[in-house]
């Protein structure tokens, strides 16, 4: 069940409602769509049986479903999910699944993705769901869609269908020299088949295009510029849109004066009460146009970094259930007073920011009462129903579309650009482009939760941890319960009250839970004078973790050498969405400067058969880097409704000068389904950093970020620079 | 107002814009240009790095203005009928991007790098690129590619 609380707070954490839409194309869009070929629909209701062969024509289409597949009359296949492409691969390794169970070359696949006209309503693409979710369901449609296309080949031969086979986009007939290409079949056909049960997929050990390194689908667009991304939409007649922001959080507008920006040639100023916004026919008008702006804001005296660990202790979320701790088993008070070995110890991670190089944009036009708005973001039809709400018109006259988007890390949930360009664009009667800067997006956007973890543990002189009691205060459930057995447990996430905006971020509390987790692991290994690989493994019988824990210390060579001052060893890791991952670190500390230096990163991965080895990789490194921010310097540092840092002069990110020697390990296990990888990958750095420098140091940090730029008010100065 | 012309990619085009307006924003907003992006407006990411006589420079500080005595090269100008520059061809056969935002900027400041140091140590490139941010995290790939476009280079391939 705990998978199903995680959901629910992590819902609420997002501002996902919780009510399902269904699809709501009709039959009539669809014969639009379709003018024939071969359509097969994947519905959740056990009420569609599978049906082959009946023309749709006259066949109500189910309203649940979750994806779909047509094949024209050319041959060509098109794949449609609402999930969406970000950076993370998915557009290939979905299409790459389809390809093995359809049995058609991979170049012969078009996915659409993310547009809420055309492809099944979907919650969104977050959470590592992607690839468990979304390619089971193409897998069934895409096998499905072969089934049929074997049994019309066999009524056209007059054989029993169980003779031909399919291959290489084709029907053969062993039999004699007969073959059909797909095109050939659906040709002139009008064909619908609706799935709802489990078929027989392809195990992943006799995959041939799944399982293997394909390139990114359109690689070349991305090196030529020739991608559009959401901020590169252009619209005929389209002006540029900018709008105000009050100096702070929870400010109120006390005056404004428009007159400067209104003598501004070509200059419209909108003002729909608290909305105050501008367009002009080009963006460099509509950016003077708001500076010309001459507004007062009242902002209220507001929490800082400094109040607000003491902050989520005294305010709890008391909106949410508080039906108490997680997990509970056995007694920790018995087990602490009889354990010989006990540690109490608290861990802080600070909020931190996505910063995706692409801010959020959108394009917005309207045509009559429709609305069309393209916009980067990890939920269309959540920001579908945003729009609707905004402008009160039905879901059916709003459409996003999603083009491939530069990334979002959980940080683009929302849709505010989206509501912002759709307002201008109906004051303007033309369509509009909103492309926030990069301080709004570092102030207007959301944050990665900060947390205050609480651990207290005891173990037994020969290393066995007896008790364990685990408090996370506001960052989040997400892989809160420890992997390792331990017969005593208290585990408890604590909601509280956020001073800024939060959300979903790569990871989220997983992140923080773990490097509470690892470091306090580690922290008794040293206490029972344990190798910290041996102590984790001694109280861990997971055979994946254990597994992954092996294949990481040996590539690393773990207890090859031992930590000096200047040279520390870490090893962390643990398990969360499916995914398995433990980090191994070696760095370097100036002893002079402290300055601390990766120099080099071994992580070893599981998550199941895996898609796209390439992909997976690249992935698993990305995650690495990103890691490296968060556990050495990112901090947002903010005070009375406003970001202190809100640019990359301040607010520092991984660069080349920070990336170490990375060795990623990938574990294929063709015999488990496959895991989502878009996130676990970022959890094991931190703590194996923190364990690196305490074993060169002797020094424990226990707040992320361990070495930041200028030190986070409220938390005791990092002695470690970076 | 004033009236530029402005040499992008080997053709002269003119341009309407106000004193001041930055040479991405004539670019991405006024030309279409949209390879070149916008990421910070205020140098430090390097997404909107275009070259000017063949020195790498971040369009969003420089007014449109002064490049208008330059060659201006943007990403949509590396490609020559059809073929890839080799330091696009790198990326492309590194797998050198996830998202791609940066990828722009990435290849640009590469080939700038390997314009005038055309054999770079892994310092040299470090050095070179470290204004350019991967938020995806990519900079083991990107160095790669940037090696291998060096070699492709050193064996005869045109920068």
């Amino acid at each position: 069940m705990r998978t199903h609380n995680e959901l629910a707070v992590g819902l609420a954490q997002h501002n996902i409602h919780d009510t399902l839409g269904w699809f709501q194309l009709d039959r009539r869009d669809f014969l639009k769509i379709f003018s024939g070929g071969l359509l097969v629909c994947l519905t959740g209701a056990s009420a569609w049986p599978q049906e082959s062969g009946r023309s749709f024509d006259d066949h109500e289409l189910p309203k649940d479903i979750s994806a779909w597949l047509h094949i024209a009359a050319d041959g060509c296949v098109t794949v449609y999910t609402g999930k969406v492409e970000v950076g993370q691969n998915i557009r290939t390794s979905l299409a790459q699944l389809v390809a093995e169970e359809l049995m058609v070359p991979f170049d012969a696949i078009t996915m659409v993705m993310g547009d809420t006209d055309l492809t099944p309503w979907d919650m969104g693409t977050f959470g590592s769901r992607s690839t468990p979710t979304m390619g089971p369901q193409l897998r069934t449609i895409a096998t499905a869609a072969r089934q049929t296309l074997i049994e019309t080949a066999a009524r056209r031969w007059n054989v029993p269908p169980a003779t031909p086979r399919a291959a290489d986009g084709k029907v053969i007939n062993p039999r004699k020299s007969q073959s059909l290409s797909y095109g050939d079949l659906t040709r002139g056909e009008k064909l619908v088949k609706t799935v709802s049960n489990e078929v027989r997929l392809t195990p992943a050990k006799d995959w041939k295009i799944a399982g293997t390194s394909i390139p990114k689908a359109d690689g070349r667009d991305f090196v030529t510029g020739k991608h559009q991304y959401p901020s590169d939409i252009t619209r005929p007649g389209m002006m540029f849109g900018k709008v105000l922001r009050p100096q702070g959080f929870n400010a109120t507008l006390v005056s404004l004066d428009i007159s400067e920006a209104e003598k501004m040639p070509g200059v419209k100023v909108v003002r729909e009460s608290d909305f105050i916004g501008v367009v002009a026919a080009d963006a460099w008008t509509a950016e003077r146009a708001l500076v010309a702006f001459q507004a007062k804001w009242n902002v209220p005296a507001q929490l800082s970094n400094k109040e607000l660990f003491d902050s989520f202790k005294q305010n709890p979320e008391t909106d949410r259930d508080e039906s108490g701790p997680e997990h509970v088993t056995g007694s920790v008070t018995q087990a602490m007073a009889a354990a010989p070995v006990k540690l109490e110890q608290q861990y802080t991670v600070q909020y931190i920011a996505h910063a995706p190089l692409e801010p959020r944009a959108a394009v917005a036009e309207w045509v009559g009462d429709k609305l069309t708005v393209w916009t980067g973001t990890q939920r269309p039809f959540g920001v579908r129903d945003e729009l609707a709400e905004a402008f009160r018109v039905p879901t059916t006259k709003v459409r996003v579309i999603q083009p491939d988007m530069g990334s979002g890390y959980g940080g683009k949930h929302t849709g505010e650009a989206a509501v912002e360009a759709a307002r201008l664009a109906k004051a303007a009667g033309k369509p509009v482009k909103v492309v926030w800067t990069r301080e709004e997006e570092f102030t207007w956007a959301y944050f990665r939760p900060a947390g205050w973890i609480e651990i207290k543990s005891g173990a037994q002189r020969d290393g066995t941890v007896i008790a364990w009691e685990h408090h996370n205060y506001n960052s989040g459930p997400a892989a809160i319960t420890t992997p390792y057995n331990v017969a005593n447990q208290i585990i408890q996430f604590h909601p509280t009250k956020s001073p800024l905006r939060q959300g979903s971020y790569r990871g989220l509390a997983a992140t923080a839970n773990h490097f509470a987790r690892e470091s306090h692991m580690d922290e008794l290994a040293h206490a029972v004078e344990m190798d910290p690989l041996e102590f984790r493994l001694k109280n861990l019988s997971d055979p994946r973790l254990c597994a992954v824990f092996q294949a990481a210390a040996e590539k690393f060579g773990w207890g090859r050498l031992r930590s000096t001052p200047e040279r520390g060893f870490g090893i962390a890791g643990g398990t969360d969405k499916g995914g398995y991952v433990v980090t191994c670190i070696e760095l370097e500390i100036d002893a002079t400067s402290k300055k601390v230096r990766i120099r080099r990163v071994v992580e070893a991965w599981e998550s199941g058969a895996i898609v796209n080895p390439d992909g997976l990789r690249n992935q698993i490194t990305g995650a690495i880097v990103q890691a490296i921010g968060g556990a050495l310097f990112e901090a947002i540092q903010f005070a009375d409704g406003r970001i202190l840092n809100p640019h990359f002069a301040q607010y520092r990110v991984p660069r080349f000068s920070d990336t170490p020697q990375i060795d990623v390990v990938l574990i294929d296990r063709k015999d488990l389904p496959s895991a989502g990888a878009g996130e676990t990958g970022i959890v094991g750095l931190a703590p194996a950093v923190g364990n690196a420098i305490f074993a060169a140091t002797g020094t424990r940090v226990r707040n992320m970020p361990m070495a930041p730029l200028n030190a986070v008010p409220g938390e005791q100065a990092s002695p470690f620079q970076s | 107002m004033g009236d530029l012309v402005l040499n992008i990619n080997g053709a002269n085009l003119h341009v309407n814009a106000p004193t001041g307006e930055s040479l991405l924003s004539v670019l991405r907003n006024r030309l279409n240009l949209t390879g070149t992006k916008y990421g910070c407006g205020e140098g430090q990411c390097g997404a909107c790095t275009v070259l000017l006589d063949g020195r790498a420079v971040r369009s969003c500080l420089t007014p449109a203005s002064v490049a208008a005595d330059a060659k201006i090269t943007t990403i949509e100008g590396l490609e020559q009928k059809g073929t890839l520059s080799p330091v696009q061809q790198a990326f492309l056969d590194e797998g050198a991007f996830q998202c791609g935002y940066c990828t722009s900027g990435m290849v640009i400041s590469a080939t700038s790098l390997l314009r005038t140091t055309p054999n770079p140590a892994e310092e040299e490139i470090v050095r070179h690129m470290n204004g350019n941010i991967c938020r995806c995290g990519t900079y083991p790939r990107i160095l790669d590619a940037v090696k291998r476009a060096s070699q492709m280079i050193a064996k005869g391939g045109s920068r």
